[in-house]
């Protein structure tokens, strides 16, 4: 390794970087994966087929969301309601 | 009561069985009577690392199956008498490891040994599953690479969420982090991931570093677990290993580059 590549080695940014900020992003988003509850699908599904009795929404108008802090668990279930004029009698 | 390790990684070719060989035999040398068992059903290398290939007559799922009692499939170590080796059967049926079979065996282990050391296959189908599911410690095998710490990860979430003491909600499976293949040039360079940044991903308690080393592909070739090789680096990154797991402080070698004497660099270029 010559001089130069020795100072140039220094001020770029190494593959290693790199991967390391892949890494965290990917772990953090498996972690989060795995530490909601297994019942979220089914619990999705159902709250939707309650509101399909009552409003005509599409599969992907609902989402259910779980995060989890240090002391506290939050259940968020999102469902976008379409225009006024869809609604059934 | 014997203490049951899972070694254990996810992904494959990172070292398990170098590690469980290794590992086991570190064991067995301080004095401690040792199992180490091939859960690799159908893919056996366990007794080939060891160099007791030849002296296989009956192996694991013989004695699941009621053929074999456990102490003729047990081989004794010819170097360490303190150490067997249970091999794993080469039958295509993956399910010959059934949960409760193996934990009979397990239990019967137990019994007369201090240490049981499992070998798990690479993946997490049946075989890994089984590997891990008695443990009590699990050294999970890490290279300073993207997809083994990944794989690495998932294997930590089925270790707190799969195994029997998960299930029965006693204390977890304590986990330990083991980089193998390290070349510290290569992180000096910016080219691989260092010791920190993979404990800072895995926040995983680090028992051990072994550098990348010929001595690995040596020792394998002959049959003999690279502990044994007391000059090698990696021998003496093993023993360090095996030390720290039983309790005892060894700060850690092999991290940094050595510094070539001017002469070395002269004359081996």
């Amino acid at each position: 390794m010559g001089l130069l590549d020795y100072f140039r080695g220094q001020r770029s940014k190494g593959s290693a970087e790199l991967a390391k900020e892949r890494l965290q992003i990917l772990v953090a988003h498996d972690r989060a994966e795995r530490s909601r509850p297994l019942y979220l699908p089914k619990l999705q599904r159902e709250i939707l087929e309650v509101i399909r009795k009552y409003v005509a929404v599409d599969m992907d108008a609902i989402s259910v969301n779980y995060e989890q802090d240090e002391d506290r668990e939050v259940l968020e279930v999102n469902v976008v309601l379409p225009d006024a004029v869809d609604q059934r009698s | 009561m014997a203490r049951i390790i899972v070694i254990t990684s996810g992904k494959g070719g990172v070292g398990k069985t170098t590690t469980a060989a290794a590992f086991a035999m570190g064991l067995a040398q301080r004095g401690h009577k040792t199992a180490v068992v091939d859960f690799d059903v159908g893919l056996r290398n366990l007794d080939l690392i060891m160099g007791c290939e030849r002296r296989v007559v009956f192996d694991f799922v013989n004695v699941i199956n009621g053929e074999a009692n456990l102490n003729q499939a047990l081989i004794r170590d010819k170097r360490c008498d303190q150490l067997f080796v249970l091999p794993a059967s080469q039958t295509r049926d993956k399910d010959a490891l059934t949960k409760d079979g193996v934990g009979q065996v397990i239990d019967e282990l137990s019994k007369t040994f201090d240490y049981v050391v499992c070998d798990s296959p690479a993946g997490i189908e049946h075989g890994a599953m089984m590997a891990m599911y008695y443990a009590d410690d699990a050294i999970v095998v890490t290279n300073p690479e993207v997809s083994s710490v990944r794989d690495s990860d998932r294997m930590l979430g089925i270790l707190s969420s799969k195994s029997r003491r998960a299930e029965a909600n006693e204390a977890p499976i304590e986990e330990f982090l083991l980089l193998t293949r390290y070349v510290p040039e290569r992180v000096a360079r910016g080219e691989m991931l260092s010791v920190d940044d993979v404990q800072e991903i895995l926040s995983l308690k680090l028992i051990g570093v072994i550098p990348e080393s010929q001595a690995v592909l040596n020792a394998s070739n002959a049959g003999n677990p690279v502990i044994l090789d007391k000059h090698s680096q990696a021998g003496m990154a093993y023993s360090d290993t095996v030390d720290r797991y039983l309790g005892q402080e060894r700060p850690h070698r092999f991290l940094t580059i050595e510094k070539k004497g001017l002469l070395s660099r002269w004359f081996k270029g």
